[in-house]
């Protein structure tokens, strides 16, 4: 599996090059959002706020409102918490195209609780006009700019930084409001999305070794939620759905899928790996998702509870896989 | 509309009939309605009437004179039916007007009626079920281009506009009216280190200094003052003024703050033109009566205003 190295830094450059319209706010943490570069390229297109995200919020706004297309840069929690209103009234109400990328998502930073967004998802889905996406390699990193790009209205994106795979072909551009089949299987349906793809990609191999037959689906749309081959997914699936997300098991993608199972009446068990409505702690991102369910190993007890059989994975079968680049249109034909 | 070419005493002389049929028609609305936010038509008149009469330099309205109804919230695929319609196109050589308080928003109505960008019968919509005439502005509001209702919002959304008109190399100014409570908000003094920072004088802002908000006079709720202190050392054009003193208005308005926005602060009485108001103290927020006789004493100054008039 390739590793990139915070691939924001020249895509973000490259991509702002026609896009004159294109701005750039921050609040104080520039570098470490990597749009240091980007500034030092386009300084009369960038503006540091300082620590003051609410009013940052409001400048977006208004900057949206005379054709510009501001893209804010901050740490996910100093977006939908300390700035909610502003969000709510200055930016979601009147649908302006202001593009918020959110960094540190969940639980992928030892900064601890104040800095991991564990209930960004659930607060913005229930925010009218929002679209939300959420990131799950370098590949998306690139090309959801593109996807927030063509949203007529705000948009709010779980951003990765710094050192990351590259899950996903960079051919295969992120698309909106469609999963990424990474593979298909009758037995268990299994919905990923931001970190956890990549821990579950771990326990798939493992688990068709084992002849589990599994549908796995990387969501990185999460408002709307109305793809097809999400429902498609549900309703195949012989023992049940699993979700495992980066974020609190309330409001988040295991809250979208129980929803559209519940309006389909889907009548199969669900299992939501995530934060169990709790806050984390400062830790590394590893540790972070083996303590709260969210590895491989979680999705394989997952996985046996719905199958109701011990399939005899331990934890050595599962560090040892080698995660491949995913080629999901390729692995579809092949199935 | 803004004319440099009027005398200084024409221009006073209509800006003063404006304000004193602001005044009247607000309060006989608030009559009508059962009661209303009276200490705010009778502090603010004057900036308004400024403000339409001479500080704004706006193009005709592009607005029906009886606003339309309601027909939907922003969204995707919806076509945005905005209030600043009613304040004239949006021309880079023009001025912008960012209404702030929102539950000033019956002034701004009647503003609009005594100026004739809205005709008098569009005030009977107000507050009524289906209309755009809201109690509390939002930007289908006529008048309003910002939902700011939820204060202290509209000073950042306007330091964006003009930052973007900037960036488009507009020669407008952009105004924002407001109100002093909105100097309690954090937001408020986040936009003004903005503002200061990034030299946007094309920013002109009036605040209706009246001190009063909804649990009673600011001094006791929590002090703002010494607010032009307090402005000018985060490095704005700030200056106190007598806020019925449209000429005051005026001659900051012209002002060369070098690089810095300027803040009017009009310091008004809450309770100006109607005396009876003076027995509400200390709270002057939102005038309910208490009872039919207060009612009728409240009617009966109408009255006498009226017959003046």
């Amino acid at each position: 599996m390739e590793i990139v190295s915070r691939p924001h830094v020249k895509n973000f450059i490259e991509w702002s090059r026609d896009k004159p319209e294109v701005l750039v706010l921050t609040a104080d943490l520039t570098n470490s959002c990597e749009v240091g570069s980007w500034r030092e390229v386009y300084p009369g297109r960038f503006f540091a706020l300082g620590m003051a995200e609410q009013n940052m919020l409001g400048f977006a706004a208004g900057l949206a409102r005379e054709g510009f297309e501001p893209f804010i840069h901050t740490f996910s929690v100093f977006i939908y918490r300390r700035a909610y209103d502003q969000l709510a009234m200055s930016i979601a109400y009147p649908n302006l195209p202001v593009r918020m990328l959110g960094f540190l998502p969940g639980i992928v930073t030892p900064g601890g609780v104040t800095h991991q967004a564990i209930e960004d998802i659930a607060v913005l889905r229930a925010t009218p006009n929002m679209t939300i996406f959420d990131t799950g390699d370098a590949t998306e990193v690139e090309s959801v700019l593109d996807v927030a790009h063509a949203v007529d209205g705000p948009v709010y994106v779980r951003m990765l930084r710094g050192d990351m795979p590259r899950l996903f072909p960079q051919k295969e551009p992120m698309v909106f409001n469609r999963a990424r089949v990474l593979s298909q299987g009758d037995d268990v349906s299994i919905l990923t999305s931001s970190v956890a793809t990549e821990a579950a990609l771990r326990a798939l191999s493992v688990l068709k070794a084992k002849g589990v037959s599994v549908t796995h689906l990387h969501v990185s749309t999460l408002k709307p939620f109305s793809d097809p081959t999400v429902l498609e997914a549900i309703t195949r699936s012989r023992c049940g759905v699993i979700t495992m997300e980066n974020h609190s098991t309330i409001g988040g993608l295991g809250s979208a899928v129980a929803e559209l199972m519940a309006e389909n009446a889907v009548a199969k068990p669900l299992l939501r790996l995530g934060l169990k409505d709790t806050y984390a702690h400062g830790a590394s991102m590893h540790y972070l998702m083996r303590e709260y369910g969210l590895d491989a190993g979680s999705l394989v007890k997952a996985v046996e509870k719905l199958l109701g059989a011990q399939l005899g994975i331990d934890e050595r079968m599962l560090t040892a896989v080698p995660v491949e680049e995913i080629d999901s249109s390729e692995r579809v034909e092949a199935l | 509309m803004h004319s440099n070419s009027k005398s200084t005493a024409d221009w006073i002389g209509e800006v003063a009939r404006i304000a004193a049929n602001i005044r009247r028609r607000g309060f006989a609305y608030v009559l009508q309605n059962d009661g209303g936010y009276l200490s705010q038509i009778c502090s603010s008149a004057e900036i308004f009437a400024y403000l339409y009469c001479r500080g704004l330099r706006l193009g005709a309205s592009r607005a029906p004179m009886i606003p339309v109804l309601f027909t939907a919230v922003p969204g995707q695929g919806q076509a945005n039916l905005s209030g600043a319609a009613y304040n004239g196109p949006a021309s880079p050589e023009l001025d912008r007007f960012i209404f702030s308080p929102g539950h000033y928003a019956l002034v701004l109505y009647v503003t609009l009626i005594e100026v004739g960008r809205m005709a008098p019968e569009g005030l009977m919509g107000f507050n009524t079920d289906g209309s755009t005439v809201e109690l509390i502005s939002a930007e289908h509001s006529p008048g309003a281009e910002v939902t700011s209702g939820s204060l202290s919002q509209a000073l950042s959304v306007a330091a964006g506009i003009a930052m973007g008109r900037k960036l488009k190399g507009h020669s407008g100014n952009t105004w924002v009216m407001m109100s002093d409570g909105e100097f309690q908000e954090g937001q408020t003094w986040e936009a003004v280190q903005t503002l200061a920072h990034y030299k946007q004088d094309k920013v002109k802002v009036i605040v209706d200094v009246n001190g009063q908000q909804c649990d009673g006079p600011m001094d006791a709720v929590m002090p703002i003052e010494p607010l032009a202190e307090k402005l000018n050392a985060f490095g704005v054009h700030a200056v106190s003024v007598d806020g019925h003193d449209v000429a005051a208005f005026d001659q900051l308005a012209q002002t060369d703050t070098k690089g810095k926005p300027l803040f009017i602060l009009a310091k008004t009485n809450p309770t100006r033109g109607i005396d009876l108001l003076e027995t509400r103290r200390p709270t002057l927020h939102y005038l309910r009566f208490a009872s039919a006789a207060e009612k009728q004493a409240f009617q009966k100054a109408y009255d006498a205003m009226a017959q003046e008039a």
